[in-house]
């Protein structure tokens, strides 16, 4: 294994800037990967390599002629499959989009390209983004880099193992209910969701508008800030895009500390249930964060026990509007029955053939909850319980900087555990959500193993809204702590995959 | 539907009161699309004008043309309405080939404008106050054309053919109260309702205002209910009116169709209904409940439109006259007989009057150039009196020549072709062309007394009370100016030789 793809971006750039290595080698280095683990974890829907090459060439010649490169030139990253690309097909990991190649760039990439990294391909993930575990992507799942019979989290597990077994240094995720979060839980990476609006969301196939944000992915907190650097900040695209900066992430995570800092311990989500290695880790966090000059508080967040009803009403709602476009008529895929069918038969037949058992029922749950005489007992009562989340966090916040929990229930579970029981796979995100529903941002950063599987957890800090520094002062702040008494990096505990 | 299932108008508002309620959509003119930058002109080859957004590709977002904001503001302050401080859009959710989304983006608990009247005036003099209830904004769908079959309608058609150009244009959606009280004018108060809104919006010039391409639509609602009675009656909503003319006609049929129902002890089904200028009847189009489910929901994608103070009183401070005020106050002024002042309406002719009245000319004068010799000749060239190539000022100059005497009408209207013709000012064309008419008596006194060598007798016969008789001196002298000559005051001078 090249000791290139082990190197976290921020060594990358410091070494291009250097001239110890060219983006050339660090893109084949990371191609080399892709092709000897690429078909075992099964991180990829498209490659792009080729184009990702031509980039890194040109960040060559531009820095050989000494002209003057953005902060990542040359560094490469993969991009989750529901963001537009326009040299790659866009699935969002269904069949209905299959072969669709989108003839824009969402604005993320657009960014990515500006900033001249080599986009190394698209990633897997649940299907239209719905789901823990990428079983429910059209295109097969994607492996836990730790143990390759367990998920790598969902919906985004493509990026999340990417980045675990070294195929790319970064990834971009989306996070709906936790997509970026609990994959990056369980595969020991970093991922964030940014403040609602911090990221453009033109271009990313939407699931629940409202809800959806787009966040990095990587293996360390430094590594993540100067991915949001690159891909925050407002877009007339977007409406509901943030005016206003929201500062340097990169200068919050190298200031990282924790020293003064209060931190709330929400009651709601502290623990209780959880398996046993994500307590014990959790509460050794909760003392090192102690030790290092922080405040524990607990805060109470009575509503959040309606967090996940509430969100299985707001998504699926939005999701059944969202997706109507899929009918055919204008992209994607077209099933046309036998006989002389009318044009409703066709978008009937489409949609049946085209999306999947989870996507089938959030629809159908959707379209309930919005329909008359429905609206005002699930959809109306569902927007109130968000403003009450709302409340609650800000109550919280009127007595802590940041909100620790863990960032989920449970390590990597195995495939096919939860795939047919609905309600247990919604569980995982029990922790994420809440963010999503107040549009505040969120971290999970890696905090060891569990004692009885080996496997990672993750501690997820959240923030009030626009503060998404916070979360990269105190998360980088620990990782600090963490790596110190560790003596190495989270992603040097991961067992060796077999190459091809 | 045959004719014969009417009853006599007469003997239907004797058994029933009638109630309708318009729903006026408005086509802004705006130069880009409601939501996207694509050009507001779905003349253009289809599917011309379209991008991501308006075709509702994946990842694509919508951004509100904040023109068209002012617009329908303006509109609501033209029609009396309170604007409101926030107005939010939804998404109304229906499945529909020419519907790119497979939901409209429209404001419904929010509209920007609630709350007005219009006072309209019927032919009989009668008037009355319409209440508004809302204008709100919205966004087009595209424009099917169904081939095959025998009606040009989806129902029977082979296949359908959908243009986009039209998709996302802006609309501004009028609703009325129910408008009770016109009796057997309620057909012509429907009618001169629309006319005033077109007016409105022409003088606001936020709309081409053009009924038969569809600037200005209009759905009437009518139902009838015994006299006496206080529930309302059962409603159709009548479409495809599209003209002032189809609009009377259609409510009075539906007056008739539904007194013919009701009288034979039938019911009235609620629905929409087509309306056929050639047949001069409707027929029943889809059923209408008020338990349509178009699953309404805040449009996650945009924030609410929220116009300042500032703007609002802006635009207040920028509306024109209203219209049937300035009819009034140009009539006074004008002092036209009455059906002069009419045709002078009926034919657009009321804004160039006025510039040239402005310019210089006469009121009568201007008019007699604009609905004679001008209409004349747009006439005969299949043109509209706008497209034609002179302008009011220059109109005002050619009536202001003949005023003052310098040329006459026979060469007013040689100058007028020179103007369209566009070789220069009416004053210049005079002077190229030598036109201006002889003024000086001498020259005139002598082709006269030539003109009498000749006939002799003509002097006598003035004497003996033949005054007529002086004709055929004044067309010798005319002639032999080669028509500039003022034949007034030829006529004159020779009068005056036939009294000395």
């Amino acid at each position: 294994m090249s000791e290139l793809i082990r190197k976290n971006a921020s060594e990358l750039v410091e070494m291009l800037a250097k001239g110890e290595v060219s983006s050339v080698e660090i893109t084949q280095a990371h191609i080399d990967q892709i092709s000897k683990v690429g078909d075992a974890v099964h991180s990829f829907l498209h490659l792009t390599t080729e184009n990702a090459l031509a980039v890194a060439k040109e960040v060559d010649r531009r820095r050989a002629s000494g002209e003057s490169l953005p902060a990542l030139a040359g560094v490469p990253i993969a991009v989750k499959d529901n963001l537009t690309t326009t040299d790659a097909p866009t699935t969002a990991g269904s069949k209905i989009l299959e072969g669709w190649i989108a003839p824009y760039d969402a604005t993320v990439v657009t960014r990515l390209r500006q900033e001249m990294m080599p986009i190394l391909g698209k990633t897997n993930l649940d299907e239209f983004a719905m789901g823990s575990s990428t079983e429910f992507s059209a295109y097969g799942p994607s492996k836990n880099p730790w143990d390759l019979t367990r998920i790598p989290g969902g919906s985004g597990g493509g990026s999340s193992s990417v980045v675990s077994s070294f195929q790319s240094p970064l990834a971009i995720g989306s996070d709906t209910g936790g997509s970026i979060r609990f994959p990056g839980a369980v595969t020991g990476t970093v991922g964030i969701k940014p403040t609602y609006g911090a990221v453009s969301r033109y271009g990313l196939i939407a699931l629940a508008s409202s809800l959806d944000q787009i966040g990095p992915v990587a293996r360390s907190v430094l590594d993540a800030a100067l991915l949001q650097d690159v891909i925050g900040g407002y877009d007339p695209r977007d409406s509901t895009s943030l005016k206003d900066s929201l500062g340097s992430m990169v200068e919050a995570a190298k200031s990282g500390s924790l020293k003064g800092k209060k931190v709330g311990v929400i009651k709601q989500l502290s623990g209780a249930g959880f398996q046993q290695g994500v307590q014990n880790r959790f509460a050794e966090a909760l003392k090192l964060i102690t030790d290092a000059g922080a405040e524990i508080v607990e805060v109470d967040c009575p509503s959040f026990e309606y967090a996940i009803d509430a969100y299985y009403l707001i998504l699926p709602a939005e999701a059944s509007s969202n997706l109507a476009k899929f009918d055919s008529v204008r992209f994607g895929m077209r099933v046309t029955p036998e006989g002389n069918p009318t044009i409703e038969r066709v978008m009937a037949a489409t949609r049946e053939a085209g999306f999947g058992p989870e996507v089938k029922r959030r629809i159908i749950l959707g379209t309930y909850a919005l329909s008359a005489g429905s609206f005002d007992k699930f959809y109306g009562a569902a927007l109130k319980v968000r403003t009450l989340i709302q409340r609650d966090f800000d109550a919280a916040f009127a007595n802590a900087d940041v909100l620790v929990s863990p960032t989920a229930p449970t390590t990597a579970f195995k495939f096919g555990e939860k795939v047919a029981d609905p309600l247990a796979m919604y569980l995982n995100d029990i922790a994420t959500i809440p963010a999503n529903l107040a549009g505040i941002p969120g971290i999970s950063v890696p905090i060891g193993l569990a004692d009885e599987d080996q496997l990672p957890v993750g501690i997820q800090f959240l923030a009030p809204a626009h503060k998404d520094a916070a979360l990269y002062e105190v998360g980088a702040a620990l990782e600090g702590i963490l790596e110190g008494i560790w003596g190495k990096r989270m992603m040097d505990f991961a067992p060796k995959l077999e190459g091809n | 539907m045959a004719k014969a299932n009417l009853m006599d108008y007469d003997k239907a508002l004797e058994l029933y009161e009638v109630v309708i309620g318009l729903e006026v959509h408005i086509e802004l003119n705006t130069k880009t699309k409601m939501f996207c930058g694509c050009k507001n002109d779905f003349g253009d080859e289809p599917n011309t004008n379209v991008c991501p957004i308006c075709i509702g590709l994946p990842g694509s977002l919508p951004v509100v043309n904040r023109k068209a904001v002012e617009s329908s503001i303006s509109i609501g302050l033209a029609l009396g309405c309170s604007i409101a401080p926030t107005g939010g859009f939804s998404r109304k959710n229906y499945f529909y080939p020419d519907l790119a989304k497979n939901y409209q983006t429209s404001q419904f608990r929010d509209p920007i404008a609630f709350d007005g009247q219009l006072d309209v005036e019927v032919p009989s003099g009668n008037k009355f106050t319409v209440l508004i209830e809302r204008a709100h904004m919205e966004e087009d769908a595209g424009k099917l054309t169904h081939i095959g079959g025998a009606t040009g309608r989806i129902q029977g058609a082979e296949y359908s053919l959908v243009d986009y150009n039209r998709a996302g244009v802006p609309l501004v959606e009028i609703v009325t109260k129910p408008v009770f009280g016109a009796g057997a004018e309620a057909p012509e108060l429907a009618a001169a309702y629309v006319r005033s809104i077109r007016e409105i919006v022409k003088a606001l010039g936020v709309s081409d205002a053009r009924m038969e391409r569809g600037n200005v639509r209009c759905d009437a609602n009518v139902s009838i209910r015994p006299h006496g009675q206080d529930k309302l009656g059962t409603r159709t909503e009548t479409k495809n009116v599209n003209s002032l003319r189809s609009i009377e006609r259609a409510v009075r049929y539906e007056i008739q169709r539904q007194a013919a129902i009701l009288s034979a002890g039938g019911t009235i089904t609620q629905e929409t209904r087509h309306w056929h200028e050639d047949k001069g009847s409707t027929s029943s189009g889809r059923p209408k409940s008020d338990a349509d489910d178009y699953r309404y929901f805040p449009e996650p994608d945009l924030v609410p439109v929220e116009p300042s103070t500032e703007l609002i009183e802006k635009l207040r401070a920028l509306l024109p006259e209203n219209p049937a005020d300035r009819r009034k106050r140009l009539a006074a002024e004008w002092g036209f007989a009455e059906m002069e002042f009419r045709d002078v309406v009926n034919a657009g002719l009321m804004d160039f009057i006025e510039e040239a009245v402005a310019a210089g000319a006469k009121p009568q004068a201007a008019r007699k150039w604009y609905s004679g010799e001008i209409a004349r000749i747009a006439n005969s060239e299949d043109k509209d009196v706008s497209e034609m190539n002179i302008t009011p000022a220059q109109v005002a100059e050619i009536a202001t020549l003949v005023e003052s005497g310098k040329i006459n009408d026979r060469i007013a209207r040689e100058v007028l072709s020179a103007v369209l013709a566009g070789e220069g000012s009416p004053t210049e064309i005079v002077s190229s062309r030598n036109l201006e008419v002889v003024s000086d008596d001498g020259a005139l006194i002598a082709a006269i007394d030539e003109a009498l060598a000749k006939q002799p007798d003509v002097l006598e016969k003035i004497r003996e009370g033949k005054v007529q008789a002086a004709g055929a001196v004044i067309g010798a002298v005319m002639q032999a100016m080669k028509g500039q000559a003022d034949a007034a005051r030829v006529r004159e001078l020779v009068l005056e030789r036939a009294n000395q």
